[in-house]
């Protein structure tokens, strides 16, 4: 053994290239220069239409204006003012009771549709378009006809077909009772395309050898689901859960078209609480408080999701 | 390869460049001082043929103008965010309602001096004139018509419903007898509100004022809400009877303005209230039958009752530089305003909108004095194409009831929290009106205390 090839640290000299210093030169010859450009749309885009928006609500949030005068600075009061609200909680509890139904009806009902269609030997394309064709109508049009279905007259589209098994008229969207659930119908038809097919394409990923191992075994076609399917989709199911929560944080639509809030602010959202604060009042509209209430709304989503990712770590990995 | 850079480069600063620079949209490049001038949305070929008649008239009669029409209507909502973002035409109209806070914000142009040249300056009706009037009395804002609230109903109903409907209700117990009829035979709605988009508080208030009521008082600087009286009570205690005891209301409880006109002009509604001029819009945007529109007084019932007044202001976005404010006024002395009190104008412009189809002669008040505005029937009397005598139950009356400004303070906010009210009422059987009213009552004071 020598010297040199005991001391191989001292002998073996890392390559030039590595110890060369990094200039800009080198970072353009590199091809940085070359990266920065092909990003620079997105960053301009992304920047312009969506960073400097949310820095502007946030900073508006802290304002008085009327958009046309110059904005004053106010400090809390826009948050104090919003979380003095009435309607506020109102709007929440609206919000939440929307978010518990579309929870009911929408979450398993695509799951349930897209494990049954992944059963289907003939004609599968076709159940995924049929499934998927609400997505592709433009949420207002499909409002605009629900509403029309919806028409609390006996002779309305659905209270026709009640009354065709004998039942008498529901008042659907007539009713504090029963104007969210209506709501939360029409959603869950529109959106729960778009999930069915990535169920569908999820369970493409689950090894068929699996199912010939538990019918083997005398799985039933419930164990099946529950020990073969459920399992590869979870991580799936971790996303579009926490996508659901977000979303119907943030249902708008719906409530402004359908309904306006009513009857009585039965169906007013947290997301119809900052329309009605910036625009409903007109005339220099309390800008200052429905940007708060964005931001406070923003804040609670990203705790929630944080929190979220966090508890479920564990479960997704396994 | 480098020059196909620098080619790329150079197109995409060119892109920029033109993106991002200015030019100067008032003045057309012959020096025309460009004017937009807004046309309601969604008329039929023949009012928008009138409109560009118009124009035409007015850029041949004011070579140094060129208009440019742009479809506005008044929608509270999206004011402001346009008028900030400056896609507002120059001229535009707004209802009464809005009239005195836009000016109070200066979100109107202050065309004062312009209108004081006008040569009917002095003229006009001045409890009119005061919703586009600033506090010192200065018209920044031109009244261009204005109305009363009436009882609109369906001619075609009452017969089907064995109603004369020659003798419409002139009581509010008629009214509920009627709207109980109508709905038990005919299977539609015999009475129907106004309940959304602050239209619920408009109507509540035009029924309390109906009934005496007011819905604030003004001392000074001080203003007071006055919702939880017995005469607004009175008002949803008869619209909870309507619905809930003579179930005469139908099953929709959320209408918005467009969605009762369409409901009404299809025969769906026999009985609504809403501004007394109304016939004009329900003929252009619904389509309605002549034969089956009649229009009748309000009732009125205790004392102070009296009609809420209501009407259309024309002004002039706060934007405007001095030569597009005094071509605005010119548009709106042309287009609004001469066809009130100059003979050939009133002329040309009835016998336009009644070439194109357009109503001619819909009830409407005074916006000048009650000689200009009788002389002006007299002259448009040929082109007139409403009909008329099944309208005279409201005519007959219209100038013998009393005319109340709506509220002046905090107006749409007030309205706006009336409409759950409404909501209510119709929607919950079990619905406490005292407790409804104290707190919209609570809710509203706390509005007008707002600095």
């Amino acid at each position: 053994m020598t010297l040199t090839a005991a001391r191989p640290a001292v002998t073996t000299r890392p390559p030039a290239r590595a110890r060369r210093r990094r200039t800009p030169m080198t970072w353009v010859r590199g091809g940085g220069l070359g990266t920065v450009l092909f990003l620079l749309p997105m960053l301009a885009v992304f920047g312009l239409f969506s960073w400097r928006p949310i820095g502007q609500a946030v900073v508006m949030s802290f304002q008085q204006t009327n958009l046309v005068s110059d904005p004053v600075f106010v400090g809390l009061d826009n948050y104090r003012a919003v979380l003095s609200d009435p309607q506020l909680w109102n709007a929440v509890g609206n919000t939440l009771w929307f978010a518990v139904l579309a929870l009911l009806l929408g979450y398993p009902i695509p799951l349930v549709a897209a494990v049954l269609m992944s059963e289907v030997r003939r004609a599968k394309g076709l159940y995924s378009a049929l499934a998927y064709l609400p997505v592709v109508i433009p949420p207002v049009v499909a409002v605009l006809l629900w509403k029309f279905f919806y028409d609390a007259s006996p002779n309305g589209v659905f209270n026709t077909v009640l009354g065709a098994v004998g039942i008498s008229p529901a008042p659907w969207l007539q009713s504090a009772s029963t104007a969210m659930f209506s709501l939360v119908a029409e959603a869950t038809w529109a959106a729960a395309g778009a999930t069915i097919i990535i169920y569908l394409a999820a369970l493409t990923s689950v090894p068929p050898e699996q199912y010939e191992a538990a019918e083997i075994d005398g799985a039933s076609v419930w164990g099946k689901v529950w020990h073969v399917t459920l399992p590869h989709l979870r991580g799936v199911l971790l996303i579009t859960f926490i996508l659901q929560i977000v979303g119907t944080a943030q249902v708008f639509l719906e409530p402004f078209l359908f309904t306006g809030g009513g009857p009585a602010r039965s169906t007013t959202t947290i997301l119809l609480l900052v329309y009605n604060y910036a625009f409903a009042d007109s005339l220099g509209g309390d800008y200052g408080a429905a940007t708060a209430l964005s931001v406070l709304l923003a804040v609670v989503l990203g705790l929630f999701s944080a929190v979220y990712f966090r508890l479920t770590r564990s479960w997704s990995k396994s | 390869m480098k020059s196909s850079k620098i080619t790329a480069v150079c197109l995409c600063a060119a892109v920029v460049l033109t993106a991002c620079s200015g030019t100067d949209e008032t003045t057309t490049a012959d020096g025309k001082t460009v004017v937009k001038v807004s046309i309601e949305p969604g008329l039929d070929q023949g009012a928008v043929a009138a409109f560009n008649t118009r124009v035409t008239q007015f850029e041949t009669a004011n070579p140094k103008i060129d208009l440019v029409p742009q479809e506005f209507k008044w929608d509270a909502t999206t004011f402001t965010a346009q008028l900030a973002g400056g896609t507002l035409p120059d001229v535009l109209t707004m209802p009464f309602t809005d009239g005195r806070g836009l000016i109070e914000r200066r979100q109107l142009a202050d065309i004062s001096g312009l209108v004081d040249q006008l040569p009917y300056a002095k003229k006009f009706n001045p409890e009119v004139a005061k919703a586009g009037s600033a506090d010192d009395g200065k018209m920044w804002a031109v009244p261009i018509a204005a109305h009363g609230q009436a009882l609109h109903y369906n001619r075609t109903l009452f017969k089907q419903a064995g109603l004369d409907p020659d003798k419409p209700p002139s009581t509010w117990d008629e009214i509920r007898t009627d709207a109980k009829q109508i709905a038990q035979k005919t299977g539609v709605a015999g009475y129907a509100q106004l309940t959304t988009d602050n239209t619920g508080g408009w109507i509540l208030a035009t029924l309390d004022y109906a009934f005496g009521g007011r819905t604030e008082q003004l001392a000074g600087d001080k203003a007071t809400a006055t919702l939880n009286t017995p005469q607004m009570a009175r008002a949803l205690q008869t619209i909870h009877t309507m619905r809930w005891d003579d179930n005469s209301m139908g099953a929709n409880f959320l209408y918005d303005w467009n969605g009762i006109n369409q409901d009404f002009a299809a025969g769906r509604i026999g009985m609504y209230v809403s501004g007394g001029g109304n016939y004009g819009s329900l003929k252009a945007q619904n389509a309605i039958k002549a034969d089956d529109y009649g229009v009748t007084a309000l009732p009125l019932d205790g004392p102070n009752a009296g009609v809420l007044g209501g009407g259309t202001l024309a002004g002039v976005n706060a934007k405007a530089n001095d030569a597009v404010k005094a071509a605005a006024v010119k548009w709106i002395d042309f287009y609004y305003l001469s066809k009130q009190a100059d003979q050939a104008a009133a002329v040309a412009d009835a016998k336009a909108t009644a070439d194109s189809g357009e109503a001619v002669g819909s009830p409407e008040l005074p916006v000048f004095d009650k000689a200009t505005f009788d002389q002006r029937l007299g002259w448009i009397a040929q082109y007139v194409n409403v009909p008329v005598k099944q309208m005279t139950p409201y005519t007959d009356k219209m100038f013998g009831q009393p005319l109340i400004p709506e509220p002046t303070r905090s107006t749409q906010q007030v309205y706006g929290l009336l409409d759950p009210v409404a909501q209510k009422v119709l929607t919950d059987r079990g619905a406490d009106i005292p407790a409804l009213l104290a707190d919209a009552q609570t809710q509203a004071q706390a509005l007008l205390d707002k600095p």
